[in-house]
């Protein structure tokens, strides 16, 4: 198990989000994630819902968002649930912020895969950058944090930055998205190996060629 | 050495995203070809096609799919108040597994392939829906699979009236939140309920009483999204690949220290060196400066070097090693890798991932993080690995999942054939002590 603690419950937490309710775009998309249960289950829409709310924040302070207590009230409001459940659901799953967090969340994934692959060197560049694991850069703009394996073990290394993934990196690589994301841009997601299309080895496909240049349909073949 | 695998045979034809996702192109590939045919050789023709085709699951246990499906009631059961209850379809993709890395590509490059298999595995068991758990990681993978059930509703294939079969069918997306654990299928459900991702007892099996309580089958992406293919071309075309009791083709993924990692489509039983040197350019360094394989996942055992070069990569081929195709995702390791290390890195990833209802798992993957960092260094007595590998027994098997004996595995593994690395590193730290 890891270690997770809640922000503390302040009035300053309060004041700030105590009001907190689902702006009309998210509102709609909860709606619909509710929808896709059964009636009387709506509570199986508490990790969309958990999501959203995480997200609204993130827009709300320009960052990747984050669940104050409040928050997490408002989620369990809304799903007529107790707020421990809620609680219980935003602490066991890892991708819900328990505390504040930068404008760039860069996961560094360590697990053996992308470790074998160099991924002490990419979390060496982040340090270098000022970056340190578990914390927020004092200008609020990075937060960093070693993940387990996020499945692009074919493209090792990886990061993932808010919601794109940054695979087959180098400290040389990494270095130039995260001053591609420092300048505002947005950096093209996926692979960093020039040439490399996605999974297929490095160098072009070993099977399936003709689908490089064209949609091909095999059946005529079966 | 077995005939070499055409395109033609390949299932995932645009597994590497050559070519669009989207409905229209899915179409021109083959998929959504007269489903309403497949529908309509019934349920049990289906199923026993299924079986037929010796597809095993294709998500670790390699559990017969067609026998799996069997196991789902032909006629509903009633609730408390007589009504019947609905079944489901949970379709596994919660692809967490370090290693693993081939549901992400079906699910961004041919979503269209799983969402068929959902209805046609849906049909065959007589499910309601199917609910699709991808993980919550998988962020843009997820936008797509999402976009691509609403381009099958738009264009009826799912829904009401699936493809003009006359069977109402749904298929919803349901994305996690980042916990291993969801991928045990009990945890899954669980999760889908809106709770934490704590594993169930069995019995009751989900078939018996799962989702909401409701009879439910929980299948991995591949073993779905290969179904339809299967169905058009019949089991024996399916079972013309690979060996007796390992037949089929399937997603391999190679990670680590080849030259060219990546994730290919292959005849099931592919020695491994074949493997290796037709996809992935050979091993980095050289045969000779391999050190061990991780052939199918974190949870498996490693096998040394001189033990996988001509090892069939199948169920049966890599059980005879002690180890086990698991997902097919092979961890190369050449002898650069700190070993003692590379595993210390999993048992932290158990650690971490334990959902801490169950003592052994939730202390012992601690205790076993903590010993095996100790070992790393060699700071250690030697009588240590005895009872490290001691406490490993006492964590498998005494859990409620099975993640506690994936925790045990790799630790096993690698005192079965590292023991003399182990003991040198004691030795020499040992002697610098004395120093």
């Amino acid at each position: 198990m890891s270690d997770r603690h809640l922000a503390p419950d302040t009035p300053e937490l309060r004041e700030r989000w105590g009001k907190f309710a689902f702006n009309p775009e998210w509102d709609a998309k909860a709606k619909a994630a509710i929808a896709r249960y059964p009636e009387g289950r709506q509570k199986s829409a508490v990790m969309a819902l958990l999501d959203y709310a995480q997200r609204q924040v993130g827009e709300e302070t320009e960052t990747q968002g984050w669940l104050p207590i409040p928050v997490m009230e408002y989620v369990a409001d809304y799903l007529d649930m107790p707020v421990l459940r809620v609680v219980e659901v935003a602490s066991f799953y890892m991708m819900y912020n328990l505390v504040p967090v930068g404008k760039f969340h860069v996961q560094v994934c360590g697990t053996t895969p992308c470790m074998l692959r160099g991924s002490d060197d990419i979390m060496a560049t982040c340090k270098a950058r000022g970056m340190s694991l578990g914390h927020t850069t004092d200008d609020g703009m990075w937060t960093l944090t070693e993940v387990e394996c996020m499945g692009n073990c074919a493209t090792a290394p990886m990061v993932q930055i808010n919601d794109d993934n940054f695979e087959d990196l180098t400290s040389e690589r990494l270095e130039s998205v995260l001053d591609a994301l420092a300048r505002g841009e947005q950096p093209k997601a996926g692979t960093q190996e020039p040439g490399r299309h996605t999974s297929e080895p490095g160098g072009g496909p070993t099977t399936l060629k003709d689908m490089v240049s064209e949609n091909r349909d095999y059946r005529g073949e079966w | 050495m077995m005939t070499a695998l055409a395109d033609k045979d390949r299932i995932f034809t645009n597994v590497y995203g050559f070519q669009p996702w989207n409905l229209s192109a899915a179409q021109a590939r083959g998929d959504w070809d007269d489903t309403k045919a497949i529908l309509a050789k019934g349920q049990d023709a289906i199923i026993e096609e299924i079986k037929a085709s010796g597809l095993r699951g294709r998500g670790g246990a390699g559990f017969p799919t067609g026998m799996k499906w069997s196991f789902m009631p032909k006629e509903p059961p009633s609730d408390h108040l007589g009504n019947p209850k609905p079944s489901f379809l949970v379709i596994n993709a919660d692809e967490s597994e370090p290693g693993s890395c081939k549901d992400r590509e079906i699910i961004r490059h041919d979503p269209h392939k799983l969402i068929e298999g959902a209805l046609v595995a849906g049909f065959a068991m007589r499910a309601r829906a199917a609910y699709i758990y991808i993980r919550g990681e998988y962020i843009r993978e997820a936008e797509t699979l999402f976009a691509a059930v609403q381009e099958a509703y738009d264009a009826g294939l799912i829904g009401k009236n699936a493809c003009g079969s006359g069977y109402d069918f749904d298929v919803f997306v349901h994305r996690g939140a980042g916990a291993y654990i969801c991928g045990e299928e009990t945890a899954m459900i669980e999760s889908l309920e809106g709770k934490k991702g704590q594993p169930r007892l069995k019995p009751p099996f989900p078939a018996g009483a799962g989702l909401y309580g409701c009879p439910t089958t929980v299948n991995n992406v591949e073993s779905i999204a290969v179904a339809p293919t299967i169905m058009r071309r019949g089991a024996s075309w399916f079972a013309g690949f690979g060996r007796e009791n390992n037949l089929g083709t399937k997603l391999f993924q190679i990670s680590g220290h080849v030259e060219k990692p990546c994730v290919v489509e292959e005849s099931m039983s592919i020695p491994f060196e074949e493997l290796i040197e037709k996809h992935c350019g050979g091993i980095r360094g050289g045969w000779d400066n391999l050190l061990a394989v991780i052939p199918g996942g974190s949870s498996v055992p490693l096998v040394p070097a001189e033990q996988i070069r001509s090892a069939p990569m199948d169920f049966d081929g890599l059980k005879e090693l002690g180890s086990g195709l698991g997902t097919a995702a092979v961890i190369v390791m050449d002898k650069s890798t700190d070993i003692v290390r590379a595993i210390s890195r999993l048992s932290y990833f158990y650690k971490h991932e334990s959902c801490g209802q169950c003592t052994p798992c939730r202390e012992g993957t601690g205790w076993m993080w903590r010993m095996m960092e100790r070992l790393r260094d060699g700071d250690a007595e030697l009588q240590e690995i005895d009872m490290l590998q001691q406490v490993t027994k006492q964590v498998e098997g005494h859990t409620i999942c099975a993640l506690g004996d994936a925790a045990a595995w790799p630790i096993q593994g690698l005192i079965r054939h590292f023991r003399p690395e182990l003991e040198r590193r004691i030795a020499e730290n040992t002697r610098e002590a004395a120093e």
